[in-house]
This record gives C-alpha cells, structure tokens and sequence, in this order.
C-alpha cells in the first residue's frame, strides 16, 4: 500500500497566517482532499448529537404509554428526524468524509479526483440537511401538517441525496483512476477498496431515491393524489432510511476492520483476496433496494412459493451478511499471529462491527414473516445496531488515522474507553427494542402500546443507553477536539510504528 | 497538513491520473441510467395498477393515459431521432478530436449542443400540444416529472457541450478527455431517452 502523506499545497491552505478570517475561507475553499473530509466528519458529528438527543427523547416519552411530556404533534416529526438523520445526516456523510480523507492518500494520490465537486457535495448535503431539520422544526417531513414545510423536506432530502452523490462520484473516481502507477484495484487497501465500493453503491442506489422523491415531491406541491401526499412520503423513500439500504452505508466501516486488523497482528492480510470478496458482497444488497419493496421470508404454500419467497430474501439479506461473516473471520484470522499488539482503536473498530452484524442478523429475523416483527419496535432496534456500531467504527478509524490526520493523536485510554461504555450503550439502547419487539410493541408510537411483561422496564433500559450514547458521543467530541487541537504532535502514526498501544 | 511532512522524504512525482473525467462521467452515467430507470419502474407500477378499460379495437387496455390526451406522435417520433443524431454528433467530434481537426471538432460539439437546444424546444412543443395540465391528476404529474426530469439532464448535456466546445476553441484540440466524456454522456442521454419515449410516448 502506498501511503503519501504530504501538506496539500491545493486550495486557499496559504492562507494560514492571514488570521481567523483568513483560516475560516481557508476550509470554506478548500480542496485538500483531507480538510473535505474532515468538514464531512465534523458536521457529521453535530447530526449525531442531535440524533441521540431525539432517540433520548423518544425513549424517554416511551417509559410511560399513557402520558405525554411532549407535545403529541412533535411525535411524527421526531421519528422522521431519528431516521432521516441516522441515515443521511450520520452514516452516509461520516464514511463518506472518512473516505474522502483517507482513500486519496491510501492509493498514493496527492488528492481526491474533482475536489471542487467533493466541496460541492459537502455544502448541498450541510445546506440540504439544515434545510431538512428547519422543515421539521416547522412540523414539515414526513405526516407533516405544513405542506410548505413538507415541501422544504423534499427539497432539503433531495440536496442532502445529491451532496453525497457528488462526494461518492470523486471518492470512485479517485480509487478507479488516481491510483499510483502500477498498482492495480487488487493491490488498494481493504478500507480504500470498500470506500470504493461503498460509494459505487450509492452512486446506484440513491439516483433511484431521487427519482422517487422528484415524484413524490411533485405530487405533493400540485396535486397530493398519486404518493398519499405527505404519508406517503416514509412509504416511498423510507427503504432509503431502512435495512438493506443501511447495509450500504456501513460498508467502509467493514472496510476500516479489516483494514485495522491486520495492523494490530503486525502481519500482511492472509486471504485479502477474500475480504475483497466479502465487501463486494454486502453490496449484493443494492439489487435489494432499488426494488423498493421488502423480500420477506414467507415461509408458506407449495415448494414453489417457498422457493420463490426464499431466493430474494436470501440473496439480498443473507448474502451481506456472509460477506460480513467472511471479513470478521478474516480478520480473526489475521489476528492469529505471534506479533499480535492490541492498540486502542481496534478496541471499538471490533465492537462496533460485532453491532453492525447484529443489525444484519436481527434484519434477517425480522423478516421472517412467521416471526411478526414487522412494523415493531424490533425495525427500530435494527437501525440503531447499525448506526451506533457505524459509529463506533468511525470512532476508531478516527483514533486510528488520526495522527496521519490532524498530527496529534488521542490518548488510547479514551478512544478504549469510550469504545467499550458506546458499547455498552448501543446493547442497551438496542436490545431491549429487539425484546420489545417480541412483544410486539408498534414501532413509531410511544403512547398506547400494551403488553404482558415489563414494557416500562425494556424502554426505560433503552433511554438509557441512548442516553449513555449521547454522554459517550459528547466525550467523544471533547476529547478529540482537545486531543487534535492541543495535543502533543507526533511523527509517522504511532499506533502503527509501535509508539502507542 | 501533518507534522510527518516534514520529516519524511518528499513524495515522487504526482500521479499522472488515468482518464479521471470518462471515469467520473461513466459514474455520473450509472447514477443517470439509474435515476431514469428508477422514475421508469414507478411509472409501470402505477400504470400496471390503473383499472382497465376497452379501448380501440375492443382490446383491454390499462385506463392509464387519460382519454382527453392525445400523445403527438409525430413530435415525439421527432424527438427520439434527435436525441440519437445528438449522440452521432458527440461521435464525430470524438472522430475528429483523434485527427487534432479542431474545425471539425469545434462544429461537432456546437451541433451536440444545437441539438440538444432542439430538443428541449420539441419537449416543450409536446407539452404545448398535449396540452396536459399538470395538477390534472396522477398521470399528469408523473409525466411533467419523468419527461422534466429528462429535460434537466439534456440541459447539463447543452451545458456540457459547450464547454468542451470552447475548451476546443481555446487551443486544447489534442486533449480528447473531455470530448470523449461529452460523446459518453450524449450516449446515455439519447439510450435513456428512448427508453422513456418508448414506454411514455409507445407504450403509453
């Protein structure tokens, strides 16, 4: 793998001295591939507080089904943010900025293919998800009462898809194309390889989102006849917020464990030929998706009809989750080594992959048509494996890189334990929905659910893992900007040459 | 930006990428092809899920298109032949790029975009002579949406064109980069076109 890692001498970067006015214009004009991705990753990190403030609240409201703290109209609302945030304000942008970092200097490019472009992308999607949080503040979104408000959701959703559209087309064209001279895509790295193909699934799987938002979008602003007005819009474009789509999103977090693997047991990659393979292979899910419909597992009828229920189902939710399966064992494998030296940032790289396949086999379960999980708070549960894990991925690969980032490093006891304790708080964030969820809670309601057994008790659980989650995001911003902005600088990364564990 | 820059040896020389923009575009492309293949697949739900109807020739047809409107064929017809000498055009320039003959690549590429202007002119000349009012009803809005869709795409390809044009026009005749991109690009406007053409204006 080859590594440059130079001071980018693109852009307004000379201006570093002319003051704070100076530095800001600086990122607001950048085209360092680096200070791209970085923007990505730190605005990235504000949706995320506001994704656990809400997930919080909604939990909070949940612990009691007969009262309201909140107003009851802010319900819908809050559930539209949850998911629409999740997605297109948390997990997309954070692996989109972390590839938009690293990939560029991993294939041995002095910078991202199309910067300008990248940067465009970069302020339609912040723009576009400013737009979209104003629309539901102003009770817009999905089952919104304010039809302008509504319509600013769509216009600000369909920003957001062609932000992160832009970005994805610079990300792919820079692994396809700016790789140094005689390296072929096989020699890339495992995270350059599966930002690649993460990227390319957006660039598939989000143009037809679009495509249904322009019309769902124009049925509501003149005629509300065609898409159910603005009900309609989770049924239309909610596969773009649900599993498999996710499974999309979270693929260079795969990436960034195998990647890390192999640097913890101080060793090549055996097989990577294979963990090649099972990246490629959670993108089978894009066939899935742009279907827009579920492939549930109906298990009933003649052999036929199983046959004919069974093929979609597993082709497009179980083969992501073997290629999951095959880069995890890989990685275990790698980590079957004498020179083995745990470092931190594996730490959370590692539980947060164990979230993400969760997430997938919980998807899996859900399915599953004889398990009547559909349209529970199990769905929920679902989600938020996979986008805590993704951020718990994040959070190492930003511990991981950071020294070839911002030249200081995090101190490894943080990056540890706040790894373990987002843990800790995605399970019990998480699990008590997945129970819930058998108990045949609804999904999207907090009040008037009825069940044998401790319903206080399981959302009462999953508050306060939301709520532990938003401490550990909190700690998480602190200590990096700390960390990044007055640390000591280092040379090299030490977590890879030996200075750090 | 890091501090290891200035303790590690300078890098080689910059990489020489390899064709960065017919590769972006071959993305930009597959995100199109996408877009209008997925504004498509919902037009045939909803119009496998219209009632059906008698229509000419006491054959069962889907009560899709409104009886009050009319598709100009002829305009129609027109259009899609357009789009495919569109593509032609963006060939030629392509041709006459590899023989550094920037007349003929120059005139090409103006062609392209002349073409394209055309073809913008003839969509709005359907609209005027269907005559669809677009807060109609679910026809009405999912045609103005996939055909106006259609035609933002032919207008960043009107964009396209010229600036490969006066990139020509400003000296850079021997890099076929863009010209090969633009040609690329043309291509997959005119296959996407027909695809439409065929199941809004045929298939009706």
């Amino acid at each position: 793998m080859t590594t440059v890692n130079l001071p980018s001498t693109l852009g307004a970067e000379a201006t570093a001295n002319s003051g704070f006015l100076g530095s800001v214009a600086a990122w607001l004009t950048t085209t360092d591939h680096k200070r791209i991705g970085r923007l990505f990753i730190g605005t990235s990190a504000l949706w995320l507080v506001a994704v656990v403030g809400v997930a919080s609240l909604l939990g909070f409201e949940r612990v009691d089904s007969k009262s309201l703290t909140l107003n009851e109209g802010m319900m819908t609302q809050l559930f539209a943010a949850s998911k629409t945030l999740a997605s297109f304000g948390v997990m997309v942008p954070l692996m989109l900025g972390l590839s938009l970092a690293l990939a560029p200097t991993q294939v041995g490019s002095r910078s991202v293919m199309f910067a300008r472009n990248a940067m465009l992308g970069f302020y339609l999607w912040a723009i576009g998800g400013a737009v979209v949080a104003a629309s539901l503040i102003g009770n817009g979104g999905p089952g919104g009462g304010n039809a302008q408000m509504v319509d600013l959701y769509l216009l600000g959703l369909a920003m957001v898809m062609l932000g992160l559209l832009a970005a994805a087309v610079s990300v792919v064209a820079t692994v396809l194309s700016a790789r140094t001279a005689g390296t072929d895509l096989a020699d890339v790295s495992s995270f350059a390889w599966s930002s690649m193909i993460g990227s390319t699934s957006l660039v598939l799987t989000l143009p037809v989102a679009l495509g249904t938002l322009i019309y769902v979008a124009v049925d509501h602003h003149y005629t509300r006849v065609a898409f159910e007005a603005n009900m309609g819009i989770m049924k239309w474009l909610g596969w773009s917020m649900s599993q498999p789509q996710t499974f999309l999103y979270v693929i260079p977090a795969i990436g960034i464990l195998a990647e890390l693997a192999p640097a913890v047991a101080r060793r090549t990659q055996p097989l990577r030929g294979g963990v090649f393979i099972g990246v490629g292979l959670i993108s089978v899910a894009l066939l899935g998706s742009v279907t827009q419909t579920v492939h549930g597992l109906a298990w009933t009828g003649t052999l036929i009809d199983k046959a004919k229920s069974f093929v979609p189902y597993a082709l497009f939710n179980l083969l992501p989750i073997l290629g999951v399966v095959v880069v995890l064992a890989l990685a275990l494998f790698a980590l079957k080594s004498d020179s083995i030296k745990m470092i931190a940032p594996f730490i959370p790289a590692f539980l947060g992959g164990g979230m993400i396949l969760t997430a997938m086999l919980g998807n899996a379960l859900q399915l599953i048509s004889s398990a009547n999980l559909s349209g529970t708070v199990f769905e929920e549960g679902v989600l938020v494996y996979i986008s805590y894990g993704t951020v718990l991925v994040a959070w190492s690969a930003i511990a991981f890189w950071g020294p070839t980032l911002w030249g200081r490093m995090l101190p490894a006891k943080a990056v540890a334990g706040i790894g373990a304790l987002g843990f800790v708080a995605t399970v019990l964030a998480a699990l008590p929905m997945y129970i819930a969820g058998f108990a045949d809670q609804q999904a999207d309601s907090v009040t008037d659910f009825e069940y044998s057994g401790p319903a206080s008790l399981w959302n009462a659980v999953s508050t306060a893992g939301h709520a532990l989650f938003a401490v550990c995001v909190v700690a998480a911003i602190a200590t990096a900007v700390k960390s990044f902005a007055t640390g000591d600088r280092v040379a090299g990364n030490p977590w890879i040459d030996g200075g750090a564990q | 930006m890091t501090v290891t820059a200035d303790r590690v040896l300078p890098a080689g020389p910059a990489t020489a990428a390899r064709h960065p923009l017919f590769i972006a575009t071959g993305v930009v492309v597959a995100a199109g092809t996408m877009l209008m293949f997925g504004m498509l697949a919902v037009w045939f739900k909803f119009r496998d899920a219209s009632p059906l109807r008698v229509g000419r020739n006491n054959k069962m047809i889907h009560d899709w298109l409104p009886a009050d409107l009319k598709i100009p064929e002829v305009a129609t017809n027109t259009l899609a032949i357009t789009m495919v000498i569109a593509a032609i055009m963006g060939q030629w320039a392509v041709y006459s790029a590899a023989r550094k003959d920037a007349q003929h690549t120059t005139l090409a590429l103006f062609i392209t975009g002349v073409i394209g202007v055309a073809a913008v002119n003839a969509q709005v000349a359907i609209y005027k002579q269907m005559g669809a009012v677009l807060a109609d009803g679910a026809y009405q809005t999912m045609f103005y949406a996939i055909t106006g869709t259609m035609l933002v795409l032919i207008c960043t390809g009107i964009a396209f064109s010229l600036v490969a044009a006066f990139r020509v026009l400003g000296g850079r005749v021997t890099d076929r980069a863009v010209v090969t991109a633009h040609a690329m690009y043309w291509y997959f406007l005119s296959t996407a076109f027909i695809a439409l053409w065929f199941v809004v204006y045929v298939q009706k």
